[in-house]
């Protein structure tokens, strides 16, 4: 069992094509669908975080680029500068999993980087700028995804 | 009953006893008001928070030739120049010409005069860039020039009209669509509360009438030493109170320091969303425990502490404030206060965790006989 987080880009002609159900449907994959937008170009992101057997990934990420989705790895993480940090607590109330918490009674922000599904609502929210959206390092290509 | 030059004398042999708002409260707890007050000195308080109404004066040491500034930009961001001639007066929230303000809401206001001040007190380098007419005796006309805080201006003066409120509201929205305030980011029907205060910690509401806080009062001013005042705009002392706590925003403060002394971790630049700029400011007051009466207004705790909750979708903007409900702070910092039958989420926007450092920094001053205590010229509301 393996489990990935993946952005999926669904180019404009896509938009009202049923498609990701057939992962479930065709492929045995379960996924979780972290954030899903269409973008003012028209065009739909949407990433998924994606748990089956090895095989079925590897045909359901095909299939999915067949159809004219362009898939690669969720390779940005967010980075919360604690030094830059005030510690006033803003964030903790747009973070929906969690990650941002305020530890009480020392009223402390907290960022568990596990629970963190790179949402960014965080990142326009916090007055001091402190988080920030970093692209990861050493990431495998595309195609190994 | 103690004066504050016995105070003094004390702190100069290292022998004050200084605790902050937070211990007091268990120290009474356990020794009484009577014995607790012959024993503690001087409580410490604190509170970094935004304070919007926050500025510098700064004085431009003359170029040759010299110039007589008519306007003045630092970083694109515009100053005050209505002075002499080389002073200019540059405020929390001024945004620079170019700011997309809330064109494409909400705007994002990524750097304004808080900003600025921060970059100042850090030792960066900004661009400034003044003009003006000319006359006999400061023949310039267009100055471009990078500046530094130490090395170019003479004198810059941390002087804030308006700032530590004793208490404020609590904002929520009534509203079905998402609001962007100064108070934060305020979800439709009532999807969230958020607050602005250090509750217990708070300087006034460690000393509610100001009995020692006043005009002179020496204090912890961004990091380094400022004095007040006395009042602040928009203070009002004639309020509604529970337990002798106003319930409104109350008392304000006025405050002075030399900026050069002050630390970027103390003054920071902050964006509020679909709002504007403004600046953090983390200042700490020493409450002298001069008799009983003192001592027992220091021993205030986030329970006793009421807050009104009032909607900031319709009837702030529209001056038609009307009390929603009444919540303390003990509630807010819960994170989760119970408002119109359901459970919502309470935010903060000041930080408690560095208002608490403050009070520490200011206690470890005292203690290491470093920081003495004033007597305020003018006292009372």
């Amino acid at each position: 069992m393996l489990s990935k987080k993946v952005v999926l880009t669904f180019p404009q002609p896509l938009l009202d094509k049923a498609i990701v159900y057939r992962l479930i449907k065709d492929y045995n994959l379960i996924f979780n669908i972290l954030q899903a937008r269409i973008t003012p170009d028209e065009e739909g992101v949407m990433i998924l975080e994606i748990r089956g057997k090895r095989e079925d990934y590897k045909a359901g990420v095909d299939y999915l680029r067949e159809t004219g989705v362009k898939v690669r790895p969720l390779n940005e993480s967010i980075f919360w500068r604690e030094s830059e940090c005030t510690h006033c607590g803003l964030c903790t109330d747009v973070c929906p999993t969690q990650a941002l918490t305020l530890e009480r009674p020392e009223m402390r922000v907290r960022f568990e980087k596990k629970r963190c599904i790179a949402c960014e609502l965080c990142i326009s929210l916090c007055p001091v700028r402190a988080i920030e959206r970093r692209v990861n390092k050493k990431r495998k290509s595309d195609e190994d995804i | 009953m103690k004066t504050i030059r016995e105070i003094n004398e004390k702190i100069k042999q290292g022998k004050a006893v200084v605790v902050n708002a937070e211990e007091i409260i268990d120290i009474v707890e356990q020794k009484g008001i009577k014995r607790s007050a012959e024993e503690v000195d001087v409580v410490t308080t604190g509170t970094f928070a935004p304070m919007c109404s926050s500025g510098v004066f700064l004085n431009l040491k003359q170029p040759k030739p010299k110039i007589k500034i008519q306007r003045v930009w630092l970083n694109n961001i515009e100053a005050y120049a209505g002075l002499a001639a080389a002073d200019f007066y540059l405020g929390a929230t001024q945004l620079p010409e170019e700011d997309p303000l809330n064109k494409v809401h909400p705007g994002r206001f990524v750097y304004g005069g808080g900003h600025l001040i921060e970059d100042l007190v850090a030792g960066k380098e900004v661009e400034l860039r003044a003009i003006a007419y000319g006359t006999d005796c400061y023949p310039r006309r267009e100055l471009r020039q990078k500046v530094r805080l130490k090395r170019d201006f003479n004198d810059a003066i941390l002087l804030n009209p308006r700032n530590c409120y004793q208490n404020y509201n609590a904002a929520v929205n009534l509203s079905s669509k998402i609001i962007y305030t100064y108070m934060g980011m305020l979800k439709p029907n009532l999807g969230n509360i958020t607050y602005c205060s250090a509750g217990q910690l708070s300087p006034l509401l460690n000393d509610p009438f100001c009995r020692t806080i006043g005009l002179g009062t020496r204090i912890f001013l961004g990091g380094g030493i400022g004095y007040v005042l006395g009042k602040g705009t928009q203070s009002r002392a004639e309020v509604r109170r529970r337990k002798g706590v106003p319930v409104v925003p109350g008392l304000t403060l006025s405050v002075k320091g030399d900026l050069k002394q002050m630390d970027r971790y103390w003054l920071r630049g902050l964006s509020f969303l679909g709002y504007g700029a403004s600046l953090m400011v983390g200042i700490g007051i020493p409450i002298p425990i001069i008799d009983e009466e003192m001592l027992r207004y220091t021993t205030i705790r986030d329970r006793d502490i009421y807050v009104q909750v009032i909607d900031y979708s319709r009837d702030y903007p529209y001056g038609e404030e009307k009390v929603l409900a009444e919540v303390n702070y003990q509630q807010l910092k819960s994170g989760k206060v119970r408002l119109g039958g359901k459970e919502i989420p309470a935010v903060p926007l000041s930080s408690y965790f560095r208002a608490k450092e403050i009070a520490e920094i200011l206690k470890k001053w005292i203690s290491q006989g470093k920081f003495f205590l004033t007597e305020a010229v003018e006292t009372g509301v």
